[in-house]
Protein backbone atom coordinates (compact mmCIF):
# COMPACT_ATOMS: atom_id res chain seq x y z
CA UNK A 1 0.00 0.00 0.00
CA UNK A 2 1.12 3.57 -0.54
CA UNK A 3 0.82 5.18 2.87
CA UNK A 4 0.70 8.93 3.24
CA UNK A 5 3.71 10.40 5.06
CA UNK A 6 3.67 10.67 8.84
CA UNK A 7 3.34 14.26 10.08
CA UNK A 8 4.25 15.91 13.38
CA UNK A 9 0.51 16.25 14.01
CA UNK A 10 0.20 12.46 13.73
CA UNK A 11 2.88 12.02 16.38
CA UNK A 12 1.17 14.48 18.75
CA UNK A 13 -2.16 12.74 18.15
CA UNK A 14 -0.42 9.43 18.88
CA UNK A 15 0.72 10.82 22.24
CA UNK A 16 -2.82 12.05 22.94
CA UNK A 17 -4.42 8.81 21.79
CA UNK A 18 -6.47 10.85 19.35
CA UNK A 19 -5.89 8.67 16.27
CA UNK A 20 -8.25 6.24 14.59
CA UNK A 21 -7.28 2.56 14.84
CA UNK A 22 -5.87 2.72 11.32
CA UNK A 23 -3.95 5.89 12.03
CA UNK A 24 -2.52 4.39 15.19
CA UNK A 25 -1.36 1.25 13.39
CA UNK A 26 0.16 3.42 10.69
CA UNK A 27 2.15 5.50 13.23
CA UNK A 28 3.19 2.40 15.21
CA UNK A 29 4.63 0.83 12.06
CA UNK A 30 6.49 4.03 11.31
CA UNK A 31 7.91 4.20 14.85
CA UNK A 32 9.20 0.63 14.73
CA UNK A 33 11.13 1.57 11.61
CA UNK A 34 12.45 4.84 13.06
CA UNK A 35 13.97 4.27 16.51
CA UNK A 36 15.09 7.92 16.97
CA UNK A 37 11.59 9.24 16.49
CA UNK A 38 10.25 6.38 18.60
CA UNK A 39 12.56 7.43 21.41
CA UNK A 40 11.30 10.99 21.25
CA UNK A 41 7.68 9.87 21.21
CA UNK A 42 8.35 7.59 24.17
CA UNK A 43 9.75 10.53 26.13
CA UNK A 44 6.75 12.65 25.15
CA UNK A 45 4.47 9.92 26.49
CA UNK A 46 6.45 9.75 29.74
CA UNK A 47 6.19 13.51 30.08
CA UNK A 48 2.44 13.28 29.50
CA UNK A 49 2.07 10.66 32.25
CA UNK A 50 4.20 12.66 34.69
CA UNK A 51 2.23 15.84 34.06
CA UNK A 52 -1.03 14.00 34.64
CA UNK A 53 0.32 12.47 37.84
CA UNK A 54 1.51 15.89 39.06
CA UNK A 55 -1.92 17.46 38.64
CA UNK A 56 -4.05 14.44 39.52
CA UNK A 57 -4.24 15.08 43.29
CA UNK A 58 -6.18 18.32 42.74
CA UNK A 59 -8.94 16.32 41.09
CA UNK A 60 -9.37 14.20 44.22
CA UNK A 61 -9.62 17.12 46.65
CA UNK A 62 -13.07 17.63 48.12
CA UNK A 63 -14.81 20.58 46.45
CA UNK A 64 -14.92 23.52 48.90
CA UNK A 65 -18.36 24.74 50.06
CA UNK A 66 -18.18 28.04 48.16
CA UNK A 67 -18.08 26.03 44.93
CA UNK A 68 -21.19 24.05 45.80
CA UNK A 69 -23.31 24.56 42.70
CA UNK A 70 -26.60 24.22 44.59
CA UNK A 71 -25.60 27.12 46.83
CA UNK A 72 -24.54 29.23 43.90
CA UNK A 73 -27.91 28.64 42.23
CA UNK A 74 -29.66 29.55 45.48
CA UNK A 75 -27.55 32.70 45.92
CA UNK A 76 -28.32 33.79 42.36
CA UNK A 77 -32.02 33.90 43.30
CA UNK A 78 -31.49 36.15 46.30
CA UNK A 79 -30.94 39.89 46.03
CA UNK A 80 -27.26 40.68 45.78
CA UNK A 81 -25.10 40.75 48.87
CA UNK A 82 -24.37 44.44 48.27
CA UNK A 83 -28.02 45.42 48.41
CA UNK A 84 -28.56 43.23 51.46
CA UNK A 85 -25.66 44.97 53.14
CA UNK A 86 -27.04 48.40 52.39
CA UNK A 87 -30.44 47.31 53.70
CA UNK A 88 -28.76 46.12 56.89
CA UNK A 89 -26.98 49.46 57.12
CA UNK A 90 -30.30 51.27 56.74
CA UNK A 91 -31.87 49.20 59.49
CA UNK A 92 -28.89 49.83 61.76
CA UNK A 93 -29.00 53.53 61.02
CA UNK A 94 -32.73 53.75 61.70
CA UNK A 95 -32.35 51.80 64.94
CA UNK A 96 -29.54 54.12 66.01
CA UNK A 97 -31.54 57.17 64.94
CA UNK A 98 -34.68 55.99 66.75
CA UNK A 99 -32.82 55.21 69.96
CA UNK A 100 -30.99 58.51 70.05
CA UNK A 101 -33.87 60.59 68.79
CA UNK A 102 -32.01 61.31 65.55
CA UNK A 103 -34.49 59.86 63.20
CA UNK A 104 -34.70 62.97 61.06
CA UNK A 105 -30.97 62.99 60.55
CA UNK A 106 -30.95 59.26 59.76
CA UNK A 107 -33.57 59.66 57.09
CA UNK A 108 -31.67 62.55 55.58
CA UNK A 109 -28.59 60.41 55.17
CA UNK A 110 -30.38 57.35 53.90
CA UNK A 111 -31.77 56.21 51.54
CA UNK A 112 -29.99 57.69 48.58
CA UNK A 113 -31.68 60.45 46.66
CA UNK A 114 -31.46 61.86 43.16
CA UNK A 115 -29.78 59.88 40.41
CA UNK A 116 -27.96 57.75 43.01
CA UNK A 117 -31.31 56.36 44.17
CA UNK A 118 -32.27 55.79 40.55
CA UNK A 119 -28.97 53.97 39.98
CA UNK A 120 -29.73 51.66 42.91
CA UNK A 121 -33.21 50.98 41.58
CA UNK A 122 -31.81 50.22 38.12
CA UNK A 123 -29.26 47.80 39.62
CA UNK A 124 -32.03 46.06 41.56
CA UNK A 125 -34.15 45.78 38.42
CA UNK A 126 -31.17 44.33 36.59
CA UNK A 127 -30.55 41.80 39.37
CA UNK A 128 -34.17 40.71 39.39
CA UNK A 129 -35.09 40.73 35.72
CA UNK A 130 -31.92 40.34 33.63
CA UNK A 131 -31.23 36.98 35.28
CA UNK A 132 -34.78 35.82 34.60
CA UNK A 133 -34.57 33.32 31.77
CA UNK A 134 -38.27 32.59 31.41
CA UNK A 135 -39.83 36.05 31.45
CA UNK A 136 -37.30 38.86 31.69
CA UNK A 137 -39.78 41.36 30.24
CA UNK A 138 -43.53 41.60 30.53
CA UNK A 139 -44.08 43.00 27.04
CA UNK A 140 -41.70 41.90 24.31
CA UNK A 141 -40.19 44.03 21.56
CA UNK A 142 -42.92 42.78 19.19
CA UNK A 143 -45.44 44.57 21.41
CA UNK A 144 -43.40 47.74 21.72
CA UNK A 145 -46.29 50.00 20.71
CA UNK A 146 -48.33 48.67 23.61
CA UNK A 147 -45.32 48.86 25.95
CA UNK A 148 -44.54 52.47 25.04
CA UNK A 149 -48.20 53.50 25.42
CA UNK A 150 -48.36 51.82 28.83
CA UNK A 151 -45.17 53.49 30.02
CA UNK A 152 -46.13 56.90 28.69
CA UNK A 153 -49.39 56.65 30.63
CA UNK A 154 -47.81 55.51 33.90
CA UNK A 155 -44.90 57.99 33.75
CA UNK A 156 -47.13 60.73 32.42
CA UNK A 157 -44.65 61.66 29.73
CA UNK A 158 -44.24 60.61 26.12
CA UNK A 159 -41.77 57.72 26.14
CA UNK A 160 -39.97 56.06 23.23
CA UNK A 161 -37.73 53.01 23.51
CA UNK A 162 -34.09 53.97 22.91
CA UNK A 163 -32.50 52.13 19.98
CA UNK A 164 -29.09 50.49 20.58
CA UNK A 165 -29.03 48.40 17.40
CA UNK A 166 -26.06 50.31 16.02
CA UNK A 167 -24.12 49.37 19.17
CA UNK A 168 -24.97 45.68 18.79
CA UNK A 169 -27.79 45.49 21.36
CA UNK A 170 -31.26 44.31 20.45
CA UNK A 171 -34.34 45.68 22.15
CA UNK A 172 -35.97 42.82 24.10
CA UNK A 173 -38.95 44.64 25.64
CA UNK A 174 -39.76 46.01 29.05
CA UNK A 175 -42.14 46.49 31.96
CA UNK A 176 -43.19 48.91 34.67
CA UNK A 177 -41.29 48.36 37.92
CA UNK A 178 -42.05 49.79 41.37
CA UNK A 179 -39.58 52.08 43.13
CA UNK A 180 -39.70 54.07 46.36
CA UNK A 181 -40.14 57.11 44.13
CA UNK A 182 -43.06 55.83 42.09
CA UNK A 183 -43.39 53.73 38.93
CA UNK A 184 -40.41 53.47 36.59
CA UNK A 185 -40.13 52.18 33.04
CA UNK A 186 -37.63 49.41 32.43
CA UNK A 187 -36.27 48.58 28.96
CA UNK A 188 -34.07 45.53 28.39
CA UNK A 189 -31.53 44.85 25.63
CA UNK A 190 -29.21 41.99 24.76
CA UNK A 191 -26.34 41.35 22.37
CA UNK A 192 -25.30 38.26 20.40
CA UNK A 193 -23.49 36.85 23.43
CA UNK A 194 -26.60 37.09 25.58
CA UNK A 195 -25.19 40.00 27.60
CA UNK A 196 -28.12 42.00 28.90
CA UNK A 197 -28.51 45.68 29.67
CA UNK A 198 -31.30 47.37 31.58
CA UNK A 199 -32.36 50.98 31.25
CA UNK A 200 -34.59 52.41 33.93
CA UNK A 201 -36.34 55.75 33.63
CA UNK A 202 -38.69 57.65 35.93
CA UNK A 203 -39.69 61.12 37.01
CA UNK A 204 -37.26 62.74 39.44
CA UNK A 205 -38.29 64.76 42.48
CA UNK A 206 -36.64 67.86 41.09
CA UNK A 207 -37.23 69.14 37.58
CA UNK A 208 -33.61 69.95 36.80
CA UNK A 209 -30.75 68.14 35.02
CA UNK A 210 -28.03 65.96 36.51
CA UNK A 211 -24.79 65.17 34.66
CA UNK A 212 -23.95 61.61 33.64
CA UNK A 213 -22.33 59.81 36.55
CA UNK A 214 -20.85 56.32 36.75
CA UNK A 215 -21.85 53.91 39.49
CA UNK A 216 -20.99 50.36 40.47
CA UNK A 217 -22.78 47.98 42.85
CA UNK A 218 -21.11 44.61 43.16
CA UNK A 219 -20.63 43.36 39.62
CA UNK A 220 -23.26 45.67 38.20
CA UNK A 221 -21.98 48.86 36.66
CA UNK A 222 -23.93 51.72 35.18
CA UNK A 223 -24.33 55.34 34.25
CA UNK A 224 -27.14 57.57 35.51
CA UNK A 225 -28.25 61.07 34.59
CA UNK A 226 -31.30 63.33 34.60
CA UNK A 227 -32.68 65.70 32.04
CA UNK A 228 -35.65 68.01 32.44
CA UNK A 229 -36.95 66.13 35.47
CA UNK A 230 -36.64 62.65 33.92
CA UNK A 231 -33.99 60.32 35.34
CA UNK A 232 -32.25 57.60 33.34
CA UNK A 233 -29.91 54.83 34.41
CA UNK A 234 -28.33 52.25 32.12
CA UNK A 235 -26.83 49.23 33.93
CA UNK A 236 -25.28 45.90 33.05
CA UNK A 237 -22.78 43.24 34.12
CA UNK A 238 -19.86 45.40 32.98
CA UNK A 239 -17.59 48.21 34.11
CA UNK A 240 -19.25 51.65 34.08
CA UNK A 241 -16.69 52.92 31.56
CA UNK A 242 -17.87 50.26 29.09
CA UNK A 243 -21.49 51.27 29.59
CA UNK A 244 -20.78 54.97 29.20
CA UNK A 245 -20.69 55.04 25.36
CA UNK A 246 -24.04 53.20 25.25
CA UNK A 247 -25.53 55.61 27.78
CA UNK A 248 -24.32 58.43 25.55
CA UNK A 249 -26.25 56.97 22.61
CA UNK A 250 -29.40 56.80 24.74
CA UNK A 251 -28.91 60.31 26.05
CA UNK A 252 -28.63 61.66 22.52
CA UNK A 253 -31.89 59.91 21.62
CA UNK A 254 -33.82 60.92 24.73
CA UNK A 255 -32.94 64.54 24.12
CA UNK A 256 -35.63 64.46 21.48
CA UNK A 257 -38.34 63.17 23.83
CA UNK B 1 -43.39 27.21 34.29
CA UNK B 2 -42.00 26.41 37.74
CA UNK B 3 -41.57 22.79 36.72
CA UNK B 4 -39.83 23.82 33.50
CA UNK B 5 -37.44 26.05 35.37
CA UNK B 6 -36.71 23.30 37.88
CA UNK B 7 -35.75 20.81 35.20
CA UNK B 8 -33.57 23.41 33.45
CA UNK B 9 -31.69 23.85 36.74
CA UNK B 10 -31.41 20.09 37.27
CA UNK B 11 -30.13 19.72 33.74
CA UNK B 12 -27.54 22.42 34.42
CA UNK B 13 -26.45 20.83 37.71
CA UNK B 14 -26.10 17.41 36.10
CA UNK B 15 -23.93 18.77 33.28
CA UNK B 16 -21.82 21.23 35.24
CA UNK B 17 -21.19 19.61 38.61
CA UNK B 18 -18.99 16.75 37.33
CA UNK B 19 -16.73 19.34 35.66
CA UNK B 20 -15.98 21.34 38.81
CA UNK B 21 -12.88 19.34 39.90
CA UNK B 22 -11.37 19.79 36.42
CA UNK B 23 -12.17 23.51 36.43
CA UNK B 24 -10.47 23.82 39.82
CA UNK B 25 -7.42 22.03 38.49
CA UNK B 26 -7.13 24.21 35.38
CA UNK B 27 -7.59 27.36 37.47
CA UNK B 28 -4.94 26.13 39.94
CA UNK B 29 -2.51 25.44 37.11
CA UNK B 30 -3.10 28.92 35.67
CA UNK B 31 -2.85 30.84 38.93
CA UNK B 32 -0.59 28.60 40.99
CA UNK B 33 -2.57 29.51 44.09
CA UNK B 34 -5.45 27.69 45.79
CA UNK B 35 -7.54 30.64 46.87
CA UNK B 36 -7.28 32.76 43.74
CA UNK B 37 -7.99 29.64 41.68
CA UNK B 38 -11.14 28.84 43.65
CA UNK B 39 -12.22 32.49 43.44
CA UNK B 40 -11.90 32.23 39.67
CA UNK B 41 -13.94 29.02 39.60
CA UNK B 42 -16.60 30.62 41.78
CA UNK B 43 -16.82 33.58 39.40
CA UNK B 44 -17.01 31.14 36.53
CA UNK B 45 -19.82 29.12 38.11
CA UNK B 46 -21.81 32.26 38.93
CA UNK B 47 -21.65 33.22 35.27
CA UNK B 48 -22.54 29.70 34.21
CA UNK B 49 -25.65 29.76 36.42
CA UNK B 50 -26.80 33.15 35.15
CA UNK B 51 -26.06 32.44 31.48
CA UNK B 52 -27.02 28.79 31.24
CA UNK B 53 -30.12 29.38 29.15
CA UNK B 54 -28.25 31.80 26.89
CA UNK B 55 -25.57 29.36 25.80
CA UNK B 56 -25.80 27.85 22.34
CA UNK B 57 -27.90 24.73 22.67
CA UNK B 58 -25.71 22.79 20.23
CA UNK B 59 -22.42 23.76 21.87
CA UNK B 60 -20.76 21.29 24.22
CA UNK B 61 -20.80 22.13 27.90
CA UNK B 62 -17.20 21.27 28.74
CA UNK B 63 -15.58 23.65 26.27
CA UNK B 64 -18.13 26.35 27.16
CA UNK B 65 -17.17 26.05 30.86
CA UNK B 66 -13.45 26.12 30.16
CA UNK B 67 -13.89 29.08 27.80
CA UNK B 68 -15.58 31.13 30.52
CA UNK B 69 -12.92 30.14 33.07
CA UNK B 70 -10.05 30.80 30.69
CA UNK B 71 -11.36 34.23 29.73
CA UNK B 72 -11.88 35.17 33.37
CA UNK B 73 -8.35 34.06 34.18
CA UNK B 74 -6.91 36.04 31.31
CA UNK B 75 -8.80 39.21 32.19
CA UNK B 76 -8.37 39.01 35.98
CA UNK B 77 -5.26 37.12 36.87
CA UNK B 78 -2.91 37.99 34.06
CA UNK B 79 -3.97 41.61 34.22
CA UNK B 80 -3.13 41.68 37.92
CA UNK B 81 0.21 40.10 37.17
CA UNK B 82 0.95 42.67 34.51
CA UNK B 83 0.22 45.40 37.02
CA UNK B 84 3.16 44.18 39.07
CA UNK B 85 1.90 41.25 41.06
CA UNK B 86 4.18 38.72 39.40
CA UNK B 87 4.45 35.55 41.44
CA UNK B 88 7.83 33.90 41.59
CA UNK B 89 7.77 30.32 40.42
CA UNK B 90 9.20 29.05 43.70
CA UNK B 91 6.21 30.52 45.54
CA UNK B 92 3.67 29.77 42.87
CA UNK B 93 4.43 26.10 42.46
CA UNK B 94 4.16 25.45 46.19
CA UNK B 95 0.38 25.47 45.93
CA UNK B 96 0.04 24.48 42.32
CA UNK B 97 0.53 20.81 43.04
CA UNK B 98 -1.44 19.30 45.82
CA UNK B 99 0.10 16.78 48.18
CA UNK B 100 1.78 13.99 46.25
CA UNK B 101 1.89 10.43 47.56
CA UNK B 102 5.54 10.70 48.56
CA UNK B 103 7.96 13.50 49.23
CA UNK B 104 10.13 12.40 46.34
CA UNK B 105 7.15 12.46 43.97
CA UNK B 106 6.19 15.81 45.39
CA UNK B 107 9.57 17.32 44.55
CA UNK B 108 9.60 15.83 41.09
CA UNK B 109 6.08 17.07 40.42
CA UNK B 110 6.84 20.55 41.66
CA UNK B 111 9.88 20.70 39.42
CA UNK B 112 7.82 19.63 36.42
CA UNK B 113 5.06 22.12 37.21
CA UNK B 114 7.63 24.89 37.57
CA UNK B 115 9.08 24.05 34.17
CA UNK B 116 5.63 23.91 32.59
CA UNK B 117 4.87 27.25 34.20
CA UNK B 118 8.00 28.71 32.63
CA UNK B 119 6.73 28.01 29.10
CA UNK B 120 5.09 30.83 27.17
CA UNK B 121 1.44 31.07 28.28
CA UNK B 122 0.01 30.08 24.91
CA UNK B 123 2.00 26.83 24.82
CA UNK B 124 1.34 26.03 28.45
CA UNK B 125 -2.44 26.61 28.12
CA UNK B 126 -2.69 24.16 25.23
CA UNK B 127 -0.72 21.49 27.12
CA UNK B 128 -2.94 21.95 30.18
CA UNK B 129 -6.18 21.72 28.23
CA UNK B 130 -5.19 18.76 26.07
CA UNK B 131 -2.90 16.70 28.29
CA UNK B 132 -4.30 17.40 31.74
CA UNK B 133 -7.96 18.21 31.11
CA UNK B 134 -8.33 15.79 28.21
CA UNK B 135 -10.01 18.23 25.80
CA UNK B 136 -9.99 17.27 22.14
CA UNK B 137 -7.99 19.49 19.78
CA UNK B 138 -11.24 20.99 18.49
CA UNK B 139 -12.44 21.73 22.04
CA UNK B 140 -9.13 23.34 23.00
CA UNK B 141 -9.33 25.44 19.84
CA UNK B 142 -12.79 26.66 20.87
CA UNK B 143 -11.67 27.50 24.41
CA UNK B 144 -8.68 29.49 23.22
CA UNK B 145 -10.48 30.89 20.17
CA UNK B 146 -7.71 29.79 17.79
CA UNK B 147 -7.64 27.44 14.77
CA UNK B 148 -7.01 23.73 15.39
CA UNK B 149 -3.76 24.01 13.42
CA UNK B 150 -2.51 26.57 15.93
CA UNK B 151 -3.42 24.22 18.80
CA UNK B 152 -1.31 21.52 17.13
CA UNK B 153 1.72 23.72 16.56
CA UNK B 154 1.63 25.16 20.09
CA UNK B 155 1.30 21.67 21.50
CA UNK B 156 4.26 20.41 19.53
CA UNK B 157 6.47 23.39 20.35
CA UNK B 158 5.48 23.45 24.01
CA UNK B 159 6.10 19.75 24.54
CA UNK B 160 9.44 19.89 22.77
CA UNK B 161 10.52 22.85 24.84
CA UNK B 162 9.46 21.13 28.04
CA UNK B 163 11.47 18.02 27.10
CA UNK B 164 14.53 20.12 26.39
CA UNK B 165 14.10 22.07 29.61
CA UNK B 166 14.05 18.82 31.59
CA UNK B 167 16.98 17.18 29.81
CA UNK B 168 19.01 20.39 30.09
CA UNK B 169 18.69 19.67 33.82
CA UNK B 170 19.05 23.18 35.03
CA UNK B 171 17.14 24.53 38.00
CA UNK B 172 13.69 25.70 36.98
CA UNK B 173 14.03 29.21 38.35
CA UNK B 174 16.89 29.98 35.97
CA UNK B 175 14.34 29.94 33.16
CA UNK B 176 11.89 32.12 35.06
CA UNK B 177 10.72 35.02 33.02
CA UNK B 178 7.74 37.30 32.88
CA UNK B 179 5.25 35.71 30.59
CA UNK B 180 3.70 37.60 27.79
CA UNK B 181 0.10 38.59 28.20
CA UNK B 182 -2.18 37.96 25.27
Amino acid sequence: MTARPISEDDLQAYVDDALSDDGRRHVSAYLSANPDVADRVRRLCEQRDQLRAAYAPILREPVPPELNLGRIVEASRRPSFASWRSMAAAVALLALGGGAGWIGRGVNQFPATGVLALAQEASQSFTTYASDHGRPVELRAADSAELVAWMSKRLNVKVTAPDLTASGYRFMGGRIVPTAHGPAGMFMYDDDHGQRLVMLMRRMASSGDAPMSEHEMGRIGGVAWARAGMGYSLVGDAAPKDIYPLADVIRAQTAKI
Amino acid sequence: MAVGKMSVMQDMMASVEPQIPGLRRYARALTGDVSSADDLVQDCLERVVSRWSQRRADGDVKSWLFTILHNLAVSQFRLAKRRGGHVAIEDASEDAVARAPSQEDGMRHRELVARLDALPDDQRDVILLVTIEGLSYAEAARVLDIPVGTVMSRLSRGRERLLRSISADEPAHSVTHLRSVK
